[in-house]
Parts: C-alpha cells; structure tokens; sequence
C-alpha cells in the first residue's frame, strides 16, 4: 500500500483547497455555484472512495506520507489508518450528500461570495484533521476547520443574533483549541516529540495521562457539544446555511469524536478504569440535558442542534463503556462498546444532515423555520414530509431504522457491565443506562413535536399556506440519505463488520463477524443471548401492514367521504386553535421544568367584564449559562475593566512596572528549582 | 419436519392472538359490569363492534393527510409483529430470535410515535391535548419498562424473550427482591401504557380527562377498528408477558407434544383471565388520577426499575 492512499486523500483535499480561491475570483458569475458546489461533490466522493478501500482492505497497514510542510524540523505527517478511514467515509459521505443539496439549495444564497469559498475549505479542514499524524498538524487543520466553518456561520452576518453567534463560537472554539494544545505539549513532553508515532510509544505517568484526559474533553468535548459545553452549538449551527448547518452539526461534531478517540484510545495508552466514569457521567448528563433543551424549543434548526448535543451524548455513553471495559481488560466487551458508539457516530451523521436538509427544504420553501408559524406541510410538500419523517423515525431510535440498531448495542454493551469489578462503576453505568433509556423516549416525544407541529396540522400563516415543494437536487440527496437510513438499519451487519479492523485496532478485540448469519440477523454476543434482525422486523411489518389493508379493503369495506373535522362537535375554523410547539411541550415542562431549567408558569386572568385576554407566561432559565458562562463573562469584564487602568499611565509608572515585572521575572528563574 | 410444525405453532399464535384480543377486552368490561352490579354487555361485544366498523364507510376530516390514513395499518401492523413475538402457550417460537425484547418494547413505541402523530394531523385542539399527554406518559414509561428489562436481561442472561421465559421456568431463578420490584414496576408500566385506570379511562367520553381516545378522535370506520384491535393486542400482549415471565407455568417448551401444547393453551387461557379479572377488579377499586400524578406514578416505577437493576449490579443473587 506504502503512501499512495493518504497521497492520493491529500491530492483530493488539495483541490478542494484550490477550489477555494478560484470561488472567489469567479463569485460574480452565476457559474461559481454549480463549480464550487460540482468539484467539493467529486472531490468527497473521491475521498469516500479512497476512505471505504482502505476500511475494507484485508492487510490493514496504515498508508503513511510526508510532505515537507509545517514546522521543518518536522515536517507534516499524514496517515491513513482504519479509524481516520472511518471517519474520513463519515465526514466525505456528508459533505457529498451537502453539496449535492446545495446544488439547488444554494441559489436562493443572497451573497454567494461569503459561501462559497469558505464551503469547500471547511470540507478540507474536516477531511485534515483526521489525516493528520502530528500534533502541529492535526492543530492546524483543527483551526482551520474551525475558522473556515465560522466564516460559514458568519455569512449572514446581518441577521439578528448571528453576530453574536459567531462571536460565542469563536471564543469556544479557541478556548477548545487551547485545551487540545496543552493536551499535546504534555503529551509530546519536554523533547517535542510532536509526531503521533513518538508520542504513541511514550507512555506519560497517571497524573499527566488524568491530565490529558481532562484537557481532551474540554478541547473535543467543547467542539461536540457535551454538556456544559455545548453553549455556542444551538446558536451557531443554526445560523450557518442549511447545508451548512448539516455538515456541522452531523459531521463536525464527529470530528471532534475523532479528535476524542485518538487521543484517548490511541495516543495515551492504556487507559484506568476511572476515566471511563468522568466519560459516562457527562455523557450521560448530556444526553438527557440536551434533549430536555431540545424538547423546549420553536425554532426548528435550534431543535435540531439541541438534538446533536443529545446524540453526542449517547455516543460518549458508548465510548465511556468501552473504555470501562478496556480499562478492566474485558476486550470483547470493549470492541462491542466502541462498535456501538461509532455506528451511532456513522447513523447520527446521516439522519442529522437528512434532517437539516429538511428543514433548509422547509426554510427554502416558506422563509420560516419557526414552527409555531408552519404547519400543514406535508400537503404542500409531500416528498419533503416523507423525508423528513423517516429521519424523525431514525433518529427517535423506532426499528427498523438505523437509529435503533446501534441504541440497542448500547444496551447490550450495558448488559455486559455488572462483570465490572470496581464498585464506581456498578453504581453509575445502571443509572448512566437509565438516562440513555430516558433520552431515548425524550427523542421520540421531541421529533413528534418537531414533525406534527411543522408539518401536520393546518397551516398557522399565510407562508406556510403557499409552500412549494423543492428542486430535484435537494430532494435526491434527501432521498438517497433516507434510504440509508433504512439500509443502515436492516443490514447492520454489513456496517458493524465494516467497523470490526477499527475496534481491532484501538481495543485489541472485534465483535463477531455478522455477515454469515443467516437472514442477516446481527448476533452482538450468542446466540442464546440477544439477536436482532432489522430486515426481518421489516419485512413482518410491511407484510402484516398489507395483509390488512388488502383483507379489509377486498372483504370489509373501502369507502371513503371527506367531511369536516369532528373536533367533539366543536371545530373551530381558525387555525390558531391548533395545538403549538409550546404547549405541546408544556406536560414534559411541568415534570422536568422545574429542576432542569427553574421553570415558572402565571397564569394571568383578567376579572369578569374586563375583555382583556387570559395570558400564560412561561419563564425558563438556562441554568447551565447562569451558573458557569455568566459569572465567567461577569469576572472578565471586570477585570478588563480595572486592567483598563492600566493604559493611562504616566512614563514614570510605565518604567516602574517594566522594571518591576523583570524583577519578578528574574526572581522566577533564580528560585526555580 | 420440526421447521413445519414450527411454522405452524408461530402462525397458529399470529391468529391466536388476533382472536382472544377482542375477547379479553369484552370480559374485562364484562367482569368490570358485574362487579358494579351491572349486567354488562355480552363478551362478544367487541367483535360485533369491530365488524360494524369494518363495514362502515370512513369519514375523513377534510384537512388529513394521507399519513392519518396509512397510521391505523402502520399501528396495527407494529402492534400485530410485537403481539405475536410474545410466547403464550409454547416459548421457542420461530421467529423469536428476530426481535429481542428491546426490540418488542420499540415496536410498540413505534407504533405509539405514529399514533401521536395522528393526533396531531387533523389539527384539532382535542388532537393535540391527547398526543402531548401521550408523550409525556411515554417519556417515563419507556424508560421504566426498559429497566424492567434490564433487570429480567441481567438475571436470565439474556434479552430473548423465549430464553427468558424459558429461565423463569427452571428452578435456577429462586425468590428474588429484584424480581419482586420488576413485577411491580411492570404492572405499573402496563397500567400505563394500555391508558388504564388510574392513568386514563378508556371508558370515557370526557374530553378533558382522556388521552388515548382525544389521540384517536378524528378517526372513524376501518381505521377506528385497526386502532381498537391494535389497543386491544397491546393489553394482550402485556398480560401474556407478565403472564411468560412472572407465571410461567404451564407453558410448553420447544419441541413438546401435541398434549403439552394444549396444555399450554389451556393454561395461557386461564392465565389471561385471571389478569383480565385481576385487571377488572383494580380498576373498580381505585379513581382516575389527575394528569399530573401521573409523572409521580409512573417515576416510582422508574425507580423501582433502576433500583432492582442496581441491585443486580451489586450481586446477581439479589
């Protein structure tokens, strides 16, 4: 194999990068559009092509290159091993399906020139970062990713909020990249040994690996999304461009997945078994956290994007458990945990970008993503609606979808966890299962909410009234990510054998081979024990479904009248007497409400003979932003404001400070041991 | 030879099940009328009701879509593949391997996503108020019913439901607190789940005090009568799974003769009537609940759930 994959993956980013440039000499023309959007769909497919050979490659040597860039000392490393092949077939499955959307979504772009050259330089970024095989590498490309997607967000810079948006994002993203960079000096140590092959064979002590750990999920975990980090994620993947925000949200934040596995499973060695309980009490919490936030929105991008933050979570859930059992030695449960957690990675990516496209579909037809002004759509556009409804089915975990199948990994990988023998995690992992199973029906009740509200129902504003359906290049991609979503989860097999050299690689172990069991059932442990078969589950229902319609049509009766809604009699022509986003939410805010976000309700109502209307407020707080962001943003400002001081200095104290600080400086070095 | 007769036990459940459901239904209203001292209707009731719906036309709001009227298959079609996955009279069956009891579990939430889904097409406020309710109910039932099956999965090894079944035969089991709380648990979830008394009345025409019937308004004719068969499948189905995990004697093994398995019918018969009449006699006894004590229902057997699993994790004997 020797160089020519990761040579022939970096040629393909090249020119994406190349893209780039010649999208802003020819941003006037209408041709740009088509160009950009044409060579970043090529350019991903060649890429996903590369990324699927080298994941089904029987050897499994990693295909290495050295190109002289970056520091000279150095050098930039590239490799392209299974796990970054994984991902590279993750994020390049995306960004295909993105750009053929873009296709016909891109010409409602009110200025092209703040698109088009950062969409295929986000798309090397991504595709960078899980190349890279140095630190000084990986960190660029990780900026890079950062920034290009910031100009993404930015495009729109004029709208209310975005502004402030991008500016929340840009802080994270650097205190993220911060975090990685101090993750990698301690890991690179006092030589500098800055490529991944140095720092894999250099074992760092407990404390600095605990260490590393902390940093590595503050650095990925930030740009995931886990909660308490995952403040700038609902504000700004909303904010970008629908197709955008699909790459963000379903392939960025797998990225920073990327980031998290490398680090922690490849680069630090083996690991404790504490690790695992700091990684499943976050993931956890933000599974549950998340979708509680989810379930409270009316915006459909930022219900989308909570939602992210809620899937993020159950993968961590998945990861956590198989460091558990690596950290106690069990292999084979460990394959079985990560295999979870990277199918889910693999599942999140297709129904959240499918999901997106929707609602850039929605936001395309009607200008609106508020889903208290839609409603009806599924008349207007009926492909659309049937798109949309099989990634809510996916996503809300409902078999035969791909969704379920690596949910119910996970429950199967904690159904192995009471052979655990440390004591932590008996107590946590059953709770932490708990959560997952909550968010799990939380899911379920938010995309029915998201989908009945938007659209079913009658229409709640004249826009919504008038939707049309949408070009053919948005829907293709639609349909061609729906279909996977339905592969996905009646083979499972196929994409769990796909993954087996990837947990072979990072825990020593894989999960049966799943591709000669008959009827393609997926058989995670034996036999006797748990089996599952999605094609089967499929096949019963469509039949047993056909078998009734054609029974009672033929032997019963097919009549049909249309007549107005029944309503108890009481049906009211307005359509504002439908049920809304809120008040659909509004029983699961009064059980979780008050803890989650200090919820209060006041019911105002005017005395007899005043003609006022009754009114209900409700207030939420995010109380994750009142305890840690506001204090935080509140001590900075203060301290910028004394420090402010200190530029209206006269000469003399000007010198004496100077003079001062290089005393202290000096006395540092003196007494330093 | 043994795949025939295997075809056949899995088919003769498919339609066995499709058969009793309406019957369940009809002697729990019966046993329910004659403990009020009423007469009751007779306990064919619910067929005759099914077939006058069946022949009726249906009269479709003006404003549905054509997903109100895939729902009513959708629905039955999910709740029919999960019935008929449930061992009742023999364990072992054909197709149990396709589908392991978190499979089951989200079957039937799939076909409650639909359902809430049909709430909400019409656009009507009754609509809307019955799906809320709906998903919120569901949002701590599910959960608890899926810790109920860790705790079953963590003492039968396994989450197959016929292995299951098939270790709560054997003497391995042995009295267990776990078990007790699991029970319990689950028949709260069930309560629940079938919107029986205390969680919501199926008997009511109150709008303000029903769930599953505001969901389910709009619908007339065939698709009312799928709705009412699916609902009458799912208390079928809980009572046979109480029934193949709790009691599970009776019940036929894999392979067992002609002799066993009416045995077993007979048995699984009496079963559903015993949980039918148990059923009846606790919905006489206790008053509806308000909407919002149903959280607090339904969080205790969540907790009674992650308490026999976390019992479990701390020894496999409790």
């Amino acid at each position: 194999m020797g160089s020519l994959m990761a040579l022939l993956a970096i040629m393909c980013i090249a020119a994406l990068i190349a893209t780039a440039p010649v999208a802003i000499a020819m941003s006037n023309f209408p041709l740009a559009r088509p160009i950009v959007y044409g060579a970043s769909l090529a350019a991903s497919l060649a890429l996903l092509i590369i990324a699927l050979t080298v994941l089904t490659q029987p050897s499994g040597v990693p295909s290495v290159a050295v190109l002289p860039l970056g520091l000279p000392w150095l050098g930039a490393h590239f490799r392209l091993d299974v796990l970054s092949a994984f991902f590279l077939a993750v994020i390049n499955l995306g960004a295909a399906g993105a750009s053929l959307f873009a296709f016909g979504y891109g010409r409602k772009e009110h200025a092209p020139v703040r698109v088009l050259p950062f969409y295929p330089a986000f798309l090397a970024g991504m595709s960078l970062v899980v190349l890279a095989d140095d630190a000084f590498t990986f960190l660029v490309s990780w900026e890079f990713m950062s920034l290009s997607s910031w100009a993404l967000v930015m495009a729109r810079h004029r709208e209310r909020d975005n502004a402030y948006a991008g500016y929340v994002y840009l802080i994270m993203a650097s205190f993220g990249t911060l975090a990685l960079l101090l993750a990698f000096g301690i890991l690179a140590g006092a030589d500098g040994g800055y490529a991944f092959a140095t720092i894999r064979a250099a074992h760092p002590s407990a404390g600095l690996a605990a260490l590393v750990l902390i940093l590595a999920l503050i650095g990925a975990g930030s740009k995931a999304g886990l909660v308490p980090l995952h403040v700038w994620l609902p504000l700004a993947h909303p904010a970008a461009p629908s197709h955008v925000s699909a790459l963000m949200s379903g392939v960025m934040t797998k990225v920073a997945v990327y980031g998290f596995v490398r680090i922690v499973f490849d680069l630090l060695g083996p690991p404790e078994w504490w690790w695992s309980m700091v990684v499943l009490a976050l993931g956890g919490t933000t599974a549950v956290m998340g979708l509680l936030y989810a379930l409270m929105q009316r915006d459909l991008k930022r219900l989308l994007a909570y939602s992210t933050v809620e899937n993020i979570g159950i993968i961590f859930i998945g990861l956590g458990l198989a460091l558990a059992f690596k950290g106690h030695g069990m292999e084979f449960a460990a394959a079985l945990a990560l295999t979870a957690g990277l199918l889910h990675v693999f599942n999140h990516s297709i129904f959240k970008s499918l999901l997106f496209f929707g609602v850039g579909a929605v936001l395309n037809a009607t200008g609106e993503r508020d889903m208290e002004r839609l409603g009806g759509l599924i008349h207007r556009m009926p492909q659309t609606a049937f798109v949309f409804l099989v990634g809510c089915a996916a996503i809300s975990a409902l078999p035969p979808l791909n969704g379920f199948v690596s949910e119910w990994l996970t429950f199967q990988a904690i159904l192995l966890s009471p052979q655990i023998p440390s004591w932590g995690l008996k107590f946590l992992v059953p709770a932490v299962g708990a959560l997952l199973a909550l968010s799990a029906a939380l899911a379920a009740a938010c995309f029915v909410k998201a989908y009945g509200v938007t659209f079913l129902g009658r229409p709640r504003t004249p826009t919504a009234e008038r939707a049309q359906e949408v070009d053919q290049f948005s829907l293709t991609a639609m349909y061609v990510f729906a279909a996977l979503c339905l592969v996905a989860g009646i083979m499972p097999g196929f994409f769990i054998d796909a993954l087996a050299p990837v947990a072979q690689s990072l825990v020593g172990a894989r999960m049966p081979f799943q591709s000669g069991i008959e009827w393609l059932s997926i058989v995670p442990i034996a036999q006797g024990r748990s089996s599952y078969n999605g094609l089967l589950v499929f096949l019963f229902i469509v039949s047993s479904g056909m078998i009734a319609a054609f029974a009672i049509h033929r032997l019963a009766s097919d009549k049909l009248r249309r007549g107005p809604a029944w309503d108890c009699g009481y049906p009211d022509a307005s359509p504002v007497t439908q049920y809304t986003a809120d008040s659909f939410s509004q029983p699961i805010r009064r059980v979780f409400g008050a803890v989650v976000f200090a919820a209060r309700e006041q019911v105002e109502i005017p005395p007899p003979g005043d003609l006022r209307p009754a009114r209900l407020t409700a207030e939420l707080r995010d109380l994750i932003w009142d305890w840690l962001y506001a204090p935080v943003a509140g001590g900075v400002m203060f301290s910028a404001d004394r420090l402010n001081r200190l530029q209206f200095l006269t000469i003399r104290q000007f010198l004496s400070l100077v003079f001062a600080a290089l005393v202290i400086l000096l006395l540092v070095l003196a007494i330093w041991p | 030879m043994a795949v025939i007769l295997d075809l056949t036990v899995q088919g003769a459940q498919m339609l066995l099940v499709l058969l009793l459901a309406p019957l369940l239904i009809g002697f729990v209203r019966k046993v329910k009328a004659r403990l009020l001292r009423r007469q009751g209707p007779p306990l064919i009731q619910p067929y005759r009701d099914l077939i006058r719906l069946l022949r009726k036309e249906v009269v479709l709001a003006e404003n549905a879509s054509w997903l109100f009227r895939v729902i009513p298959y959708l629905i039955f079609a999910a709740t029919w593949v999960a019935c008929s996955l449930v061992p009742t009279f023999r364990t072992g069956l054909l197709f149990s391997w396709s589908a392991d009891l978190i499979a089951i579990i989200a079957l039937l939430g799939s076909a409650r996503f639909f359902l809430a889904l049909a709430g909400l097409d019409v656009g009507t406020s009754f609509g809307g108020i019955g799906s809320s309710r709906e998903v919120m109910i569901a949002s701590l039932a599910e959960p608890a019913m899926l810790m109920i099956v860790f705790t079953l999965a963590l003492i039968a090894g396994s989450t197959q439901l016929s292995t299951m079944a098939g270790y709560m035969v054997s003497p391995a089991v042995g009295l267990r607190v776990s078990l007790g709380l699991a029970l319990i648990a689950l028949i709260m979830v069930a309560i629940a789940e079938n919107a029986r008394i205390p969680v919501d009345n199926p008997a009511t025409h109150l709008e303000l005090t029903m769930v599953h019937e505001a969901m389910v308004l709009e619908y007339s004719g065939r698709h009312l009568a799928l709705i009412d068969l699916s609902a009458s499948l799912k208390l079928l189905l809980y009572i046979s799974l109480i029934a193949c995990l709790f009691a599970p004697w009776g019940t036929a093994a894999p392979g067992a003769v002609p002799q066993a398995l009416a045995i077993g019918a007979a048995a699984y018969i009496g079963k559903l009537a015993a949980g039918g009449f148990l059923l009846a006699l606790f919905e006489i006894s206790i008053a509806k609940m308000r909407v919002f004590r149903v959280p607090e229902f339904l969080g205790a057997a969540l907790m009674l759930g992650l308490l026999a699993t976390l019992l479990l994790f701390v020894s496999r004997n409790l």
